[in-house]
Formats: C-alpha cells, structure tokens, sequence
C-alpha cells in the first residue's frame, strides 16, 4: 500500500483510540460535579476512570506527534492556524489532569468543589473544541497558497463548527454515563442511568441536525470516491441501538454502542476528508493533501517499521490495565483509593 | 514587542517551568523504585513506607510534569510552525516515538502502581514502577535525540526542491554523538536531584529528631544517590564541554567570554563583559586553564568569538552569530558552580552519614540546598539554547525563521499571560504540596493505598 495512505489510516486510527476512549473520560469529567453528591460519590466517580484517563490523553499526544511525524505541514497549519482554541484546550486539559491528583491533597470541601468543577471545565471545554476544530476541518478553512491559515478564531466559531462541538460535547456526556452505568454502583448507577438516556435524546437530535447539515454543507458525504456516507449510516445505526440497549436495561450493550459511534462518526469524517486532510475554502489547491503534506518515503517507511513493533505492546498492556481495574468502584470510604 | 520576542519568550519560559518539574521524575522514580525493590527483596515493610512517602512528593511533582508536558508537544506547531515545515520530517519522528514507546508506558503503570497496591502481586507493583522509571527515562532519551538535531544535525539532507531538511540515515539521528552526552547529562542531573530533595526533606526531620530511623535511612539512601549523580553529572559534563569546543565552537566562546583566539588559553573566573564593545573591561583569569578544560592539555588553542565570527560570516554570509555572551558566561558559571557545590555537599553527607545528626550545621546547609540542582538544570539549558543563537537548527535554520506568520503578537500576548499566569499558581500549589508532604510523619502516609 501507499505509506501516505497507510499514515492517513494510521493518524485516523489514533483519533478514534482517542476520541472513543479519552471522549467516556470526557464525559465522566463533565458529570462529576451533577451526578456525585456527596464526597465519596465524587471520589468513587474520578477512581472509575483514575487509572486511565491518563494512558487515554496519551492518545491524543500521540495522535499529535505521529501528525507531526507524518504529515508535518498538517501540524504546522493546523496548530499556528487554530492557535488560540488550541491554547485554550491546553490550559484545560492542564487544570483538569492537576485537579484528579491534588483535589485529595485538598481536605475542605470549598476547595474540593474548585477542583471539581475545574475537572468540568477541563473536561467540557477540550469536548467542544474538538468538535469545533473538526467541524472547521470538515467544511475547509481559508489556507492560502503557502499553506497557512490566517483568520484566527473568531471565523472558526461558526454556528455549524458550534454546533459540531455541542455534538461531541453531546456524544461524550452519554459516553461516559454508560460507562459510569457500568463502574458505579447503588444512587450513582441509577443516576447515570437516568442520565445515559437524557443525554442520549439530546444527543441524537443534535447528530441529526449536524449530519444533515453537514449534507448541505460540506462534501464529507458526497463527493466522489472515498466518503463519509457509509461510516455515517453505520454511525446512525449504532447511536439508535443505544437508546434501545438503554430502555431494555443492558448498559454493556449501550457502551459498546456508544463506543461504536464515536468510532463510525471519526471514520467518517476522515474517509470524506481523504485524501484532503485540511480543506482550503480559498482555492482546492491549496488544501493540504497526504500528497502535499506527507513526510519524505523514508521517513514515512521508518515510522512504518516502528510503529508495527511497538503498537502491539501498547495495546496489549492498556487492554490489560482495562482488565485489571475492571471492576465497579464501591461508594466506600474504606475501600477508596484516594 | 513583535511577534518573535514573544514566541521567544513563551518557549523559554514554558520550558523552563516544564523542566523544573522533568529531572525530579526522572531521578526520583528510579529512587522510588530501588526503595520498592528492596522492599519486595527483604520483606522489610520500612521500605514500603519509604518508596510510599517518597512516591508522593514524586506523585505531586510528576503532575505537574505530565500536565505541561502537553503543551511541550503541541508548541511547535503554535508558535514555530516555519520550524515545523523546516524540520517536520526529522523532528516529528522522534516525539511520535516518544509518545509510543513512553508516553503509553509510563501513563498506563503509574495508574497500577497507584491503584494497584491492592490488585496486583508484589512483583506485578514493583515491575510497574520500574516501567514508569524506563518510560520516564526513554521520553527523556527521545525528546533528546530531537533537541541534538538541533545542536548538531546528523543523518539528514536538504531537499533541493523546498530547501527542507529530509531524513536521510534514522541510525545516524539517533547515534548521533550529541545524544549519548546529552542525555547521561540530563539524566544524572535528575539522580542528583532526587537526592538532594529527599536529603533536604529528610534532614527537616532529622534536626527536629522526628521518626529518626526512618529518617536516617531515607538520608543515606540520598546521600548516595546524590553523591553517584553529582560526580556523574559533573564528569559527563566535562566532556560535554570538550565535545561543544569542537562541535559548537561559539557556545563554548560565549560561556567563557573568550574575544580573542588564545593559545595557550586561560580561563576566566569572573569577568565584566561589555557586548557593544565586544570586549571583557575586567576579568579575572587563570592561565592555561580553558586549554585544560578544552583538551585536557595545558597547551590547545581556543578559538575566541572575534575569529569565529569570521569564519561563520565566510560560511554562512553577513550576519551576527554571537550568541549572548554575559548570559552565557554566567550561566555556564552558576551552573557550574552549583553542581559542583553539590559534589562537596554530597560528599560531606556520605561520609558522615553514619551519625549525620551530630552534624546539624550540615543538615541546616542541606535543606536550602535542595535549591541548586534546579538552578543548576535552569542555567544549564538556558546556555545549551541561547548558546545556540542565531541557530534554531544548528548552521540550518535560524530563529527568526522560524517563528509561525500567521500567529499575530496579540495572540501571543494572551497565551504568555495565561501559561505564565496559570503556571506561577500551579507552581506555588504544588510546592506547597510538596513542603507539606516532605513534612509531615511516615505514617500519614499509610493509611490510605496512596496517598
């Protein structure tokens, strides 16, 4: 196969690893201050995910330097480009991984719901951004010829990039009240529950109106060749399952749907990209492509080599910390690892 | 200000931030991990307290370390886009290696062996935390290969087409012989870090004859582990020193403040500088020394700026290539001189760390040095950077190249006031947090899995 197609494949692979796994810890992090109450729910709630959230971020650095590695020049525009979104995720993302581990250092409960709602904002502001940032990549932004994006932010918040982050903020809220349905017991559970079902009413209306917006919008859907139309229905599909698995009461069921739709609606972003990875609105030209902004072949062949070593190992020992913490965290103040 | 100042500045300063928080992880996990390992090879459950109380001010550190090392991995492309297009084809590689071969490892286990003490066995928790150590250690090794590039390029060709660096030998990057230098330096800076802070800690405890046993095995420990760092550290940068003579001949110049070629050179202790003029008004100067320092002979001849602004105005065409010399010069000397206070201080320390309590004027000294290993790292990479100057890529890009067009100075502006802001806090909480945690008794530290 073409190594610029392998990459492109390889970078969207990334993107669902973190979107499908770091979006439940978005989610959690966005429900922590509403579905824990007393302390030790809030507590009980951050340990479900207090192994993993952040082997999950990871995914998303990874998924950054293997850009880099890959497609520089995408790096290059797509970070100076969208400066000021990015910097403002980055300052979240950096409030919420201090809150997880000094909010216990903490004993007074004042600070304690600081620490908390920091995880909130540091958990729904890099949700909404994504979204933005992919909305934005979906419909094209001005690029000109050499490559660089000019606008700064404010042409970046538009009503359908808005819109694309209410969706993913919407997607990840469900995401991780499946899986708080699943590692939570007693009042928690059944407030997760409750919510799952919530959030998947609003969550499926905001898709409907963003895919079918995205039809009128953008070519994601329809252009010739390689598009988003398949891994859209497939997504559809599975978003709907989730309402069903939720009214019949299998929650397994639910997050694995979840799951799956957060891993179609990646793909189909990406296959009505390809091979464009940043669209210019300007010219055609000037978009950037796995052609134009692909690293040289040896390098690419390099990354190649390493990348099928070492993917292995990573997959088996986060499959395994998965394993290991498998298990429902008790709301217990004895049992509680703070 | 223009945009490049403000780039400039917000590299620095978030990197140096980031970096008072990397050595500590870097030599404190291994300590950790040798303290866990004696545990599970004797059963003593001393050792357990000890890799527990040590984890947590390693724990309250490494937050810290992780959470700014995410902007470390995306500022490339914020602020230094044209060095991104330049470079991307080398520079990317390794950060995406980092973050596989790393990232992944020392994320995954640092969640077992914090919540784990309970789920897994003995050995399953202390493979976790060596892992952590090893993950720790090879970010640093690829982050490093990365920066050498930069300091002296190897295994690359320019595209003819674009002008672009191209990879061209992935051995040659990554044996590149910058790297070997370069990274025992930074990680047995981070060993002799880790000993004196546990040092400084264990000595607070000491003068007040708080938990004295446990105490004075914490201190010996560190007083070791100091003593193998510094000596290493300082060792390994002699011949680092050597290495740049050759290698980046102006760094070299501008540490020392050397204007003139000399043959024999003498080095100087201290020196009043006067850029403008390109002149030292006063100095004080050993004879035959820099030779010494240079070649290990008394007699070599060290280029001075004057010729070595010649030379690279031949190479390279018209232009300034001397790097700031007072900020070198002293920066290269606080370095200096605060590793090698550490040397005598951790020597002090093992030899009488039979009975160190009835030496408190010792352990006094102790505490406030767990300072200099971190002006020490500080200085140091500010001369490895700006010695640099007016290179971002030694001899292939310079700064003003680049920086990101299209990232207006506002922006900037923002950013640099919410990373410094955002950090100066999260520097004053986690000191804090390490203060109290250093301070408090061992037992605190047991009741709960982890603290």
């Amino acid at each position: 196969m073409n190594l610029q197609i392998l990459w492109f494949i390889l970078v969207t692979i990334l993107f669902v690893g973190f979107f499908m796994l770091e979006g439940f810890d978005y989610g959690v992090g966005m429900l922590l201050p509403f579905l824990g109450k007393k302390d030790e729910e809030r507590r009980a709630i951050i340990n479900t995910i207090g192994p993993i959230w952040d082997s999950n971020e990871v995914w998303m650095i990874t998924a950054g330097g293997a850009m880099f590695a890959s497609f520089p020049q995408v790096y290059a525009t797509l970070f100076s480009g969208f400066y000021l979104a990015l910097v403002l995720m980055l300052v979240a993302l950096i409030l919420r991984g201090v809150a997880f581990e000094y909010r216990q250092k903490f004993a007074d409960k004042a600070s304690r719901t600081n620490w908390d709602w920091a995880i909130f904002i540091g958990s729904a502001l890099p949700a909404l951004l994504w979204g933005v940032a992919v909305a934005n990549l979906m419909r094209g932004v001005a690029i000109d010829e050499n490559m660089n994006y000019w606008g700064g932010l404010l042409p970046l918040l538009n009503p359908f990039s808005i819109l694309g982050g209410l969706v993913f903020v919407s997607l990840f809220v469900m995401h991780g009240a499946n899986y708080l349905a699943l590692k939570t017991e007693g009042e928690i559970e059944k407030r997760a529950k409750d919510m799952s079902f919530k959030s998947w009413i609003v969550a499926t209306v905001l898709t409907v109106l963003f895919v079918v917006w995205t039809f009128f919008e953008t070519d994601i859907l329809t252009k010739s060749g390689v598009n988003g139309l398949i891994p859209a229905l497939l997504a559809a599909v599975a978003l709907l399952t989730v309402g069903y698995f939720n009214k019949t009461g299998k929650f397994g069921w639910a997050f694995v749907s979840g799951s799956l739709t957060v891993v179609f609606a990646t793909v189909m972003v990406f296959a009505g990209l390809f091979p464009r990875i940043m669209i210019s609105t300007l010219n055609p030209a000037y978009s950037l492509t796995i052609e134009n902004a692909s690293a040289s072949a040896y390098t690419l062949q390099t990354m190649t080599i390493v990348t099928f070593i070492l993917l292995p190992f990573v997959l088996a020992y986060v499959g395994w910390t998965y394993y290991i913490f498998r298990k429902r965290i008790k709301t217990d103040v004895k049992t509680l690892v703070y | 200000m223009d945009a490049l100042v403000l780039a400039r500045w917000q590299f620095s300063l978030i990197t140096i931030f980031h970096f008072f928080f990397v050595p500590l992880t870097l030599g404190m996990t291994i300590l950790v991990a040798l303290l866990e390992t004696q545990y599970v090879r004797t059963g003593d459950e001393k050792y357990k307290s000890m890799a527990k109380y040590w984890g947590s001010i390693f724990l309250i550190n490494f937050a810290i370390g992780v959470v700014t090392g995410i902007v470390q991995e995306f500022q490339f492309g914020l602020n230094w886009s044209e060095y991104s297009r330049f470079m991307g084809d080398i520079f990317g590689a390794p950060l995406a290696i980092e973050a596989l071969l790393a990232f992944y490892l020392e994320s995954t286990f640092i969640g077992i062996w914090v919540f784990g003490w309970d789920k897994v066995s003995k050995k399953v928790h202390l493979t976790s935390i060596w892992l952590v150590a090893i993950g720790s250690n090879i970010s640093a090794l690829w982050i490093l290969i990365a920066n050498s590039f930069m300091q002296h390029p190897a295994g690359y060709i320019l595209d003819p087409e674009t002008g672009r660096a191209l990879m061209s030998d992935f051995f040659a990057l990554v044996t590149n012989p910058n790297v070997g230098y370069q990274f025992t330096h930074v990680l047995t800076s981070g060993i002799s870090m880790a000993g004196f802070v546990v040092m400084a800690f264990s000595a607070w405890h000491l003068l007040r004859k708080n938990e004295p046993a446990f105490f004075r095995t914490s201190f010996q420990w560190a007083a070791v582990y100091a003593l193998v760092g510094s000596l290493l550290v300082a060792t390994i940068g002699h011949f680092q020193g050597q290495f740049l003579v050759k290698e980046q001949p102006m760094k070299m110049a501008a540490a020392e403040a050397l204007w003139e070629t000399e043959q024999p050179a003498s080095f100087a202790l201290v020196a009043a500088i006067d850029e403008n003029g390109k002149t030292n008004p006063f100095e004080i100067k050993i004879p035959y020394a820099l030779s010494f320092l240079s070649y290990n002979n008394f007699t070599g001849e060290v280029k001075g700026l004057h010729d070595l602004q010649a030379e690279a105005e031949a190479e390279y065409g018209a232009g300034n290539y001397i790097p700031p010399v007072t900020l070198n010069f002293w920066s290269f000397r606080i370095m200096v001189g605060a590793g090698s206070l550490m040397v005598l201080l951790a020597m002090l320390a093992v030899f009488w760390m039979k009975n160190i309590e009835s030496k408190p004027w010792l352990l006094k000294a102790l505490i406030p040095a767990a300072a200099l290993p971190y002006l020490a790292v500080t200085t140091g990479w500010i001369m490895a950077e700006t010695g640099r100057w007016p290179w971002i890529v030694y001899g292939l890009q310079k700064i003003e190249d680049a920086v990101s067009p299209n990232v207006p100075a506002w922006n900037i502006v923002l950013s640099l006031v919410l990373f410094v802001g955002l950090y100066a806090v999260l520097g004053v909480i986690a000191f804090k947090l390490a203060v109290k945690s250093g301070t408090s008794n061992s037992h605190k530290h047991e009741g709960a899995a982890a603290d």
